[in-house]
């Protein structure tokens, strides 16, 4: 006979003819009818453990599929008006009794030359590149209620921003967007615009700085709260 | 019917005793109502009444919660060598393991439910009747696990009691496959626990691999000191009988842990201090300190220097086989677990925070009558359990000896 | 043996009907009905029509305000982004206060869910050595810049992953909210937050009631009871209106962007265009949507 064993591959004593043409070894035969018995009796002992985590494991509601993590990330396309260079600005921050400044100026001669102002607007401290800027490089010479521009061109003070951003390009740019600045308004319609100079003294544009907020309280000194004897409703 | 009787006859066992055991019954009624004090503070005025605030939001509650895990663990844990080693009472030995984690589950459960802030409305977290987030949430499988493992540990006891009771033999293949079951649930609901802390990487102190094997390893240094002192007890007291070797052994089996414990701790503070991370401020704050707050300094050394000095206690042979040694070995090396599992993983855990704020925590005095109050029930469960099993066991109480005695009347 | 069993029947039936009449004797019918309210996503309009009123009777009756409690859904199309200028922060509060006001938090035992944090420019943004107790005469102090932190909103938000009861979740514009009526108080979820944006209600909220904010969100700043968690909706009650949140509006020097993610000329895109942004503990992976950047 030259049969082998189908499982070992190896020509040996004791092998018995299962059908056909397999051959096994007597003691593999009888293993495998052994672990086939004991995989039953497993699955019968055991089955049930596996069967209920199954269940639970699918047990997910689907709107757990549907809303975990994030909605698709795709830009969408939103239709709005379209946005023109003049913005919707809160009116200039003049000090009172100020503007308009032709009250005073309409009757006076106009003096271009570039020095340090001592009768009026002496309460004025200039320290926006005062090297190498005056009054007179913002202000117009002739027609004191306007701003203007380095090619000459006049602007309202409601435009002012169309100025600073001449120099302030960058800022100017993100100052459009809202990117800029104090934000109020409507993050998806109208937004609200400040001017340039409602936040930065156009003279000293440096910021002072502010007293803060109190700070927290201490974890250590959070404790039951105790309503105090004479309940007055603005304690707390 | 039977079981009526089992139930009002085992209340008469359980008021029945000497002078001791009734001191022993009245001490922990006394700490009951003084906790249950406390923990009434807590229901009406809320958490605040504990010292737990927003960046230390888990503490003494939660460090009790997962050291009694670990005992009730390790409890059922001693069946296996029982088996290898043919102690000879396996029946007994199985019985005490399995209370001691039945009442070690229901204590564990019971710090869950005093740390949550709408107890009531634990039902939210159930499958079918609320919201289970299964499989997401480890919570959940703890929940399963702790359910399952106390089912089967009850089941044993329950069904091993009962048919002594009714004087018919127990079923040998439910017991036997409940208890291999066991086994594995004994490493599961350990392993769950250790993941709940495991599974966050907002903090990096838990984050690491080694965290569950640790858990695991010193819940089986743990666990078995309880039962040591406890057959010890038996032994004198009933007629329980355990070889000297037996309890050696379950010292031996100790010490393995220990090392293995000690080698995983080494392990990780090599990792940490060698690396010399950010990560390292937790140990840092652990064993030496952040600055001025040294506060949990003490407490980790202490745990430390107990748990080596147990370490080679039960190393020796001479100090194992010394009953003196061998018990003092057992009360430091629970000791040192129990402030480990407490101060050492919990309080560094959320100390510097996420923010790099530091916290300093120390249990209130609500937390620590809630904890007492827990801690005296389960004892006082435990007492009444194993007055019962003792008198099954040892006592001959059973269904004929309460018919004489109905009889009598 | 049979007036035994009489007497311990009748034992057994007065307790029992002791027991029920004491635990139901407290409840009337709304508060059984509150307690058995199911979670908010399982709920149909009609159900949260009758929670809202029924929530805005016991607001009235406690805080003396007619108050309006609304649970408008997200808008389709937004996903919500927010940004944050670390140069131009000053540290001053504003904000800080600010939210308190609008989103109704505890005063005492106090709760903000804005922290800000003064660190070292030398040292940069690092955690381990920043103060939030900071209280210098003026700021900015010199040598220290400001971090403030808030809730990230996450992508991948850790608190909603292991959140036992399904309490809180992301809704589809992208905030992580929490339902106050089903949150169990576990502080898993703080547990797991690696921002420490969430803020546990350790015990009954105190709200000055000439402050109280009348303008109320279901999932947002409605007034919360002991032993809920909450945290920062950038403040759904007004963002689904369409405004901004209040921290974006009171900010003096404009360091806060807010805006939709989705839409490609928003500021919050054009900021993630134009300006290089970061994010916290990037490498957890929670990929947060509030970005800070150095404006």
């Amino acid at each position: 006979m030259n049969n082998n064993c189908n499982i070992c591959y190896i020509n040996e004593l004791y092998l018995k003819k299962i059908e056909g043409n397999i051959f096994l070894h007597q003691s593999i035969k009888n293993k495998l009818i052994f672990m086939k018995d004991k995989l039953i009796q497993f699955i019968k002992l055991y089955g049930i453990l596996p069967a209920v985590v199954f269940i639970f494991l699918f047990s997910c509601s689907p709107e757990e599929k549907e809303d975990s993590h994030a909605v698709k990330e795709e830009i969408v396309e939103i239709k709005r008006e379209k946005i023109t260079e003049d913005y919707a600005v809160d009116p200039p921050p003049f000090t009172d009794g100020i503007f308009p400044c032709n009250d005073c100026h309409a009757f006076q001669k106009p003096n271009p030359v570039r020095r340090e102002l001592v009768e009026w607007h002496d309460d004025i401290s200039f320290k926006h590149d005062s090297e190498n800027r005056w009054c007179l490089d913002c202000h117009d010479l002739k027609e004191r209620d306007s701003l203007k521009l380095a090619n000459g061109r006049k602007l309202d003070f409601k435009e002012s921003y169309k100025l600073c951003g001449q120099c302030h390009g960058e800022k100017y740019r993100d100052w459009k967007v809202g990117v800029h600045g104090k934000r109020t308004g409507e993050w998806n319609g109208k937004k609200e615009y400040l001017l340039c100079v409602s936040c930065h003294n156009p003279h000293t544009p440096k910021f002072k700085k502010i007293t803060p907020e109190i700070p927290p309280v201490r974890q250590e000194d959070i404790k039951l709260f105790i309503k105090p004897e004479n309940t007055e409703s603005n304690e707390n | 019917m039977n079981f009526t009787r089992f139930l009002t006859g085992s209340l008469k066992i359980i008021f029945q005793g000497g002078k001791p055991y009734f001191a022993w019954l009245i001490l922990l009624t006394i700490l009951i109502l003084w906790g249950g004090y406390g923990y009434y503070g807590q229901l009406t005025d809320g958490l605040i009444t504990t010292n737990m605030r927003d960046s230390v939001s888990w503490a003494f509650y939660i460090g009790n919660f997962t050291f009694l895990v670990g005992v009730a663990a390790a409890a059922v844990m001693l069946v296996i060598p029982a088996y290898i080693y043919h102690w000879g009472p396996i029946k007994e030995i199985v019985i005490f393991g399995e209370l001691l984690a039945v009442c070690a589950v229901i204590m564990s459960i019971a710090f869950v439910v005093v740390d949550i802030g709408h107890p009531l409305r634990f039902w939210h977290m159930l499958p079918f009747i609320g919201t289970m987030n299964f499989p997401h949430s480890i919570l959940a499988w703890d929940f399963f696990v702790l359910l399952t493992y106390f089912a089967i540990n009850a089941t044993v006891v329950i069904h091993l009691l009962y048919s002594a009771f009714n004087k018919k033999e127990y079923n040998k293949k439910l017991v036997l496959f409940l208890v291999l079951a066991s086994i594995p649930m004994a490493v599961g609901i350990h392993t769950v626990t250790a993941f709940l802390f495991n599974a966050l990487p907002a903090r990096p102190f838990w984050n690491s691999a080694l965290l569950a094997p640790r858990f695991l390893a010193s819940a089986f240094c743990s666990g078995p000191a309880i039962l040591l002192i406890l057959f010890q007890l038996l032994r004198k007291y009933t007629k329980f009988e355990i070889k000297n070797e037996a309890l050696f052994t379950i010292a031996e089996l100790m010490v393995y842990s220990m090392f293995i414990y000690l080698f995983f701790t080494v392990a990780e503070l090599f990792k940490e201090f060698y690396s010399g991370t950010e990560h390292l401020l937790y140990w840092e704050y652990l064993l030496f300190g952040l600055g001025d707050n040294k506060e949990i300094v003490f407490y980790s050394w202490a745990s430390i220097i107990f748990g080596v000095i147990a370490f080679f206690l039960f190393l020796i042979p001479k100090t194992r086989k010394n009953f003196v040694t061998l018990n003092i070995g057992a009360v430091l090396i629970y000791s040192s677990v129990y402030i480990e599992k407490g101060m050492a993983l919990i309080i560094p855990g959320f100390t510097p925070d996420v923010l790099g704020q530091i916290y300093v925590y120390k249990p209130s005095m609500t937390e620590v009558q809630t904890a007492v109050m827990i801690f005296s029930l389960g004892s006082l469960l435990f007492t009444f359990l194993t007055k019962i099993a003792i008198a099954i066991i040892f006592e001959g109480y059973n269904i004929d000896s309460l018919e004489r005695k109905e009889r009598k009347k | 043996m049979k007036t035994d069993n009489n007497r311990r029947s009748f034992l057994k039936n007065i307790s029992l009907a002791t027991f029920s009449t004491l635990a139901l004797s407290g409840c009337n019918m709304k508060e059984i009905d509150e307690y058995l309210q199911q979670n908010f996503r399982e709920l149909t309009d009609e159900e949260k029509d009758e929670i809202v009123k029924n929530l805005g009777e016991k607001y009235k009756k406690r805080y003396g305000k007619d108050f309006h409690v609304s649970y408008k859904p997200a808008m389709e199309g937004v996903l919500f982004g927010y940004a944050l200028d670390i140069s131009r922060c000053i540290g001053c509060r504003k904000c800080v206060t600010a939210c308190v006001k609008e989103n109704n938090q505890s005063r005492d035992p106090q709760i903000q869910w804005i922290q800000v944090l003064q660190m070292e420019k030398e040292k940069g943004v690092d955690l381990a050595h920043s103060d939030v107790h900071y209280n210098p005469e003026k700021v900015p102090e010199k040598g220290y810049f400001y971090f403030p932190v808030q809730c990230q909103q996450c992508r991948n938000p850790q608190c909603v992953t292991v959140c036992p009861a399904k309490a809180t979740w992301q809704e589809k514009d992208g905030i992580v909210v929490v339902d106050y009526n089903w949150c169990i108080g576990c502080r898993y979820c703080m547990a797991a937050c690696p921002y420490g944006a969430r803020h546990f209600n350790w015990g009954e909220p105190n709200i000055p009631v000439e402050e109280i904010n009348t303008e109320v969100h279901y999932l947002g700043n409605r007034p919360r009871q002991k032993g809920v968690v909450e945290k920062c909706t950038f403040c759904v009650q007004r963002t689904r209106e369409g405004k901004y949140p209040t921290c974006v509006e009171i900010c003096p020097v404009g360091a806060r962007k807010f805006g939709n993610l989705l839409d490609p000329e928003s500021e919050v895109r054009y900021i993630l265009d134009n300006k290089r942004v970061l994010v916290l503990k990037q490498e957890l992976n929670t990929q947060p949507k509030f970005y800070y950047y150095f404006g």
